[in-house]
């Protein structure tokens, strides 16, 4: 496996896990609460519409001009990517809430609780599940896609994501808890530094540009982006800690 | 429905802070145009980069309020 190659697998396995924590929580909420058969068939709903874009539109992108491709992906995998960092840098710089998979799935029992029970196919579990699986599992097949069809190699990003996904599912039926001690924060930060660092490597070179070092420039983006990012936590943190002190 | 569908496409495509995806445009445009012109233009998604994400994070970091737990 070649270093890019390793680094698109790695990045859309912690996407995809951190995601996947996410529906899990939502999911083991409505089942424990509602019933397990009207859930497990809102996760089977939204599993194959997922299944349906990624088997779509990952051979479709990769028929664009592999420099249009570059431009259009490395764009928007910027923007998706600096989304990500800026929340994880505010996160950990104490400005946004850390994510609480225990205080959300507390909500998400409280609120499946006080609706109506229903007969047969619960349509409140269904559509929760399955919203769940969709909103999360859309981020995840966005990277699959992107990323997969960039290096020509969607199986190897469907497959990462697909693993983290196993993974989660059988940590967290196995826990029967919400994976609260994951630190989604950190791995959020992770691929928001990785994804930016392809979407600068590809925005440019898809806009003409050729990199010194070809391929090696990636890895020097990458630890760029990575150190730039703490800078930013700890200049964050210090203007939290002033402001706190002014405000006694 | 349709209003829904298209706030969760600008949601999903541009996020919290619609700035960051303007200039992200305006860099990748302006590194085409340099390259265009047969100059180094390798050092200007980087550069721009990093003064993007930070314009946005001291936006976002101006107010000190701890907002609740997020969904994303």
């Amino acid at each position: 496996m070649s270093g890019a190659e390793a680094s698109l697998a790695i990045s859309v396995f912690l996407a995809s896990a951190v995601e996947a924590v996410e529906a899990f929580t939502i999911i083991l909420a409505v089942g424990s609460t509602r019933g397990w058969s009207s859930a497990y068939s809102g996760v089977a709903a939204a599993s194959l519409v997922l299944a349906c874009v990624v088997a779509i539109l990952g051979p479709a992108l990769t028929v664009l001009p592999i420099d249009v491709l570059r431009l259009l992906v490395g764009t928007l995998l910027l923007i998706f990517g600096l989304q990500w960092l800026r929340k994880a840098i505010l996160r950990a710089g104490g400005v946004k809430a850390m994510h609480d998979e225990a205080a959300i799935y507390e909500r998400e029992v409280a609120a499946a609780a006080s609706s109506v029970g229903e007969e047969g196919l619960d349509s409140y579990a269904f559509a929760i599940a399955f919203k769940a699986v969709l909103l999360e599992g859309l981020e995840v097949a966005f990277i699959v896609v992107t990323l997969g069809a960039n290096q020509d190699n969607v199986p190897l990003a469907a497959a990462a994501g697909a693993l983290a996904v196993l993974f989660v599912l059988m940590v967290g039926l196995a826990a029967r808890a919400p994976l609260s001690r994951v630190p989604e924060n950190a791995m959020k930060f992770a691929v928001g530094v990785l994804l930016t660092s392809f979407g600068i490597f590809w925005g440019a070179e898809g806009a003409g540009v050729t990199w010194p070092g070809e391929e090696a420039a990636l890895a020097l983006l990458v630890g760029m982006v990575l150190l730039a990012s703490w800078l930013m936590v700890y200049e964050v943190r210090s203007a939290q800690s002033e402001l706190r002190e002014v405000r006694g | 429905m349709i209003e829904r569908a298209a706030r969760g496409v600008w949601e999903f495509a541009v996020g919290d802070d619609w700035r960051v995806a303007f200039w992200v445009v305006v860099t990748i445009a302006a590194t085409a145009a340099i390259a265009a012109l047969g100059w180094p233009a390798w050092w200007l998604a980087p550069v721009a980069t990093l003064a993007i994400l930070r314009d946005s994070v001291r936006r976002g970091s101006r107010p000190i309020s701890v907002e609740g737990t997020e969904s994303d």
